[in-house]
């Protein structure tokens, strides 16, 4: 699918449903974009330029991703700085932070650069998370403050965790100086070791090496300790138990800096999903419990978990058609993550539209320090158009994404984004 | 007298009605196997292909003899290595043997679910001869049909599979078959060799060997593998002995019979002492021959058991 890049020089979204919580909005009326800026919301009567007929619709505050694998540079085969984007604006999102756990790793300012250059040009906007150690190998700190002034968002030796206590806390320390947070990949390896699954019942069932709860709580309290000794600025990625939403609850409560995301795929499946042994529920963490899963549900209902993020993993056919042990870990997620909580969490009433906004539009950008992008007449125009009510059928021949790899295919799914506008640019996806 | 899948990719799932079929199937053969000329003719014309990605002896063989007892063509292929290398995927090494015109392929693999993915790109039927942890249910079919002779009925029956549970496909199969013919399963290790929640799968779990014996009617002893000593799963072969180990004095203490049972090989002084293997109140001869029967029976039922199994067919 060739996805179509628009330059607006005008345009009208005509008596659609404006949501943005941060300024308490909610009504039915148009928003009328010149350029790359919200001119006014309110009707407009006569107006001869492009309109989007937004009856029904929903126009909200351009969506975030923070955790996305973009792959370039060095597996530009599964996915590449501009496939990824085209990818995310297909999803809804306006802008996306990528982790630097390419081939090389993003460690260093001219790797920033690199990024930054190859997404100048597009909708989407693109924020590097750099590496927290020089080759995320777990020993020298990067150059952060260089980074920074590059573009980099925040840090992360994501794919792995920062590997000790005291290397966490002069990366804390240093990347809070600089205002940028620190983003971890919660796995003690000494207990996930070879394991491919999440420990319980069915990996008891299916004899597989296993991935104890335990491996991601034990570095989440590890990290909350450390964040409140240093008041560093910590984020917690991809949380998928029961035990790391209990201490980042009980740490939040005496005031500690940290936030969490969870992704859609927690939210949707469990380890029940790898019966049967397909490699595309295979991911890290691993699909966890129904209780586990019961508990990401009301963290995010009540402020503990802040942020959905898709955790969006290009892999390669040929690193998934092969046997469970020997499969990549990871799903994309950047073209079905609006649908499965639309679907999932907001239809069902567990979770509110203005609460969707909140994880997957604003705490993004709080958490990584991020100019926000509010709904009101003077501001950028960044937006997200929802319809709520389109249902449809994923199918990953459709997607933008040059990897395909996601246990979603054929799901009926109900909600849809249906275009993005951000930098003066419109698309529209059907 | 057909089989409900068309695969045998494990016991979990089967039936008691397949289950019994195949034993009932295996009675037959184990009579074929006691002729003169041990061989009939129902495979014949059929390509068999072994495809072992792990050491084993007495798996392979057993199934070469079947196939060889029934008349089918067979090839080997046995690569032994590291899963994860990277070289030709399993995929392609499966899809290239069946390019070559086979009906069967029998495969043991360290991963386990490898059979299954195999299922999902071959047009052959697949017999799995054991993935990695999961399951090894021609195994547990020959432990069950040793067991039908000592008992008659497995209904009942209280087995207790002592050991390494956590890294046996011969527990799994066993704990499943056994539950679905109506057995009571226990289980008995060390408790860092026992899945947390094993007791989901509807076994017992005995904390020590004497509890364990007290209530077993067989005791399916696995062979303890030196490797998880240096993953500090147990601290020696010698404390593995003196806690779990099945001894003269512990079986003359518990002063009933305990049939005794062991996939192989076993180690002798640890798992199991040696008066115990060779003794009366082992099977494990049995189970040897009962594994050619069982897995003969597997691949004529699978082949769609068409041709008659009684009478002068078999003659050869």
């Amino acid at each position: 699918m060739a996805i179509k890049i628009e330059q607006v020089k005008s345009v009208l979204l005509k008596n659609a449903r404006v949501v943005d919580p941060q300024v308490k909005l909610d009504q039915i009326t148009d928003i009328l974009i010149e350029k790359d800026i919200i001119r006014k919301i309110g009707p407009v009567r006569e107006f001869k330029g492009k309109t989007v007929d937004c009856k029904n619709k929903i126009v909200i505050p351009g969506m975030m991703d923070m955790h996305v694998h973009l792959r370039e540079p060095g597996e530009e085969h599964k996915e590449t700085v501009i496939t990824g984007c085209h990818a995310a604006a297909a999803g809804g999102f306006t802008e996306l932070a990528c982790m630097p756990n390419t081939k090389p790793p993003i460690d260093c300012r001219s790797d920033v650069e690199f990024i930054k250059e190859r997404a100048e040009n597009h909708l989407v906007n693109v924020h590097p998370i750099a590496a927290v150690t020089i080759g995320q190998a777990g020993e020298q700190l990067t150059e952060m403050g260089d980074m920074i002034e590059a573009g980099a968002a925040g840090f992360s030796d994501d794919g792995k965790p920062v590997l000790t206590a005291a290397l966490m806390r002069r990366a804390l320390e240093y990347a809070t100086m600089l205002g940028k947070p620190v983003i971890d990949h919660c796995e003690d390896l000494s207990l996930s070791e070879s394991g491919v699954m999440h420990e319980g019942k069915i990996s008891a069932v299916l004899g597989m090496p296993s991935i104890p709860s335990i491996a991601e709580e034990i570095i989440v309290a590890r990290d909350l300790l450390i964040a409140e000794y240093t008041e560093g600025l910590l984020h917690l990625a991809h949380i998928s138990t029961a035990g790391a939403v209990r201490l980042i609850r009980e740490a939040k409560s005496r005031g500690v800096r940290v936030t969490a995301e969870t992704c859609p795929h927690y939210l949707v499946l469990t380890d029940e999903a790898v019966r049967g042994f397909n490699t595309l529920t295979k991911m890290n963490p691993p699909l966890r419990s129904e209780n586990d899963q019961k508990m990401l549900i009301r963290g995010l209902k009540d402020g503990t978990i802040d942020t959905i993020a898709t955790d969006h993993a290009p892999h390669a056919i040929e690193d998934k058609e092969c046997e469970f042990q020997v499969a990549a870990f990871g799903i994309i997620g950047l073209e079905t993550a609006f649908g499965l909580i639309w679907t999932h969490l907001v239809e069902k009433k567990l979770l509110t539209l203005e609460e969707l906004i909140l994880k997957m539009s604003v705490h993004p950008r709080q958490i990584l320090q991020l100019p926000e992008n509010k709904i009101e007449s003077g501001a950028p125009a960044n937006l997200t158009l929802v319809d709520p009510d389109i249902m449809w059928t994923v199918d990953n021949t459709a997607f933008e994404s040059k990897s395909k790899n996601m246990p979603f295919q054929d799901w009926k799914l109900k909600g849809k984004t249906f275009g993005v506008i951000n930098r003066g640019k419109m698309i529209l996806t059907v | 007298m057909q089989l409900k899948s068309r695969h045998l990719l494990g016991l979990e799932g089967v039936c008691q009605e397949d289950i019994t079929l195949i034993l009932d199937t295996a009675e037959s053969f184990k009579k074929v196997l006691d002729r003169p000329i041990p061989k009939v003719p129902t495979l014949r014309g059929k390509t068999v292909a072994n495809l072992f990605f792990e050491p084993s002896t007495r798996t392979r063989f057993s199934f070469e003899l079947a196939e060889k007892r029934l008349s089918a063509d067979s090839v080997n292929f046995s690569k032994v290595g590291s899963s994860v290398a990277k070289g030709e995927t399993l995929k392609d090494t499966a899809r290239n043997i069946e390019a070559m015109k086979i009906n069967f392929v029998v495969m043991r693999h360290s991963a386990p679910g490898a059979p299954h993915f195999l299922s999902q790109c071959l047009d052959s039927v697949v017999i799995n001869a054991g993935d990695g942890a999961h399951e090894h249910p021609t195994q547990a079919l020959l432990d069950m049909m040793t067991l039908r002779n000592c008992f008659q009925s497995l209904k009942g029956l209280k087995v207790v599979i002592v050991g390494d549970i956590e890294h046996s496909r011969v527990a799994r199969s066993n704990i499943y078959g056994l539950l679905t013919m109506g057995a009571n399963v226990g289980v008995c290790g060390p408790a860092t060799l026992i899945p947390r929640e094993i007791k989901a799968l509807g076994v017992t779990v005995y904390p020590g060997i004497e509890e364990a014996m007290k209530e077993a009617d067989v005791l399916n002893v696995l062979r303890i593998q030196l490797e998880r000593q240096k993953e500090a799963l147990f601290p020696s072969l010698r404390e593995y002995r003196n806690l779990f180990g099945i001894t003269r004095e512990r079986l003359d203490r518990v002063n009933r019979r305990i049939t005794i049972m062991h996939p192989g090989p076993i180690n002798r002084g640890v798992e199991l002492d040696s008066d115990v293997a060779d003794g009366d109140y082992s099977v494990i001869l049995s189970q040897v021959t009962n594994g050619v029967a069982v897995r003969m029976a597997v691949l004529y039922l699978l082949d769609g058991g068409r041709q008659k199994l009684e009478g002068d067919d078999h003659g050869n």
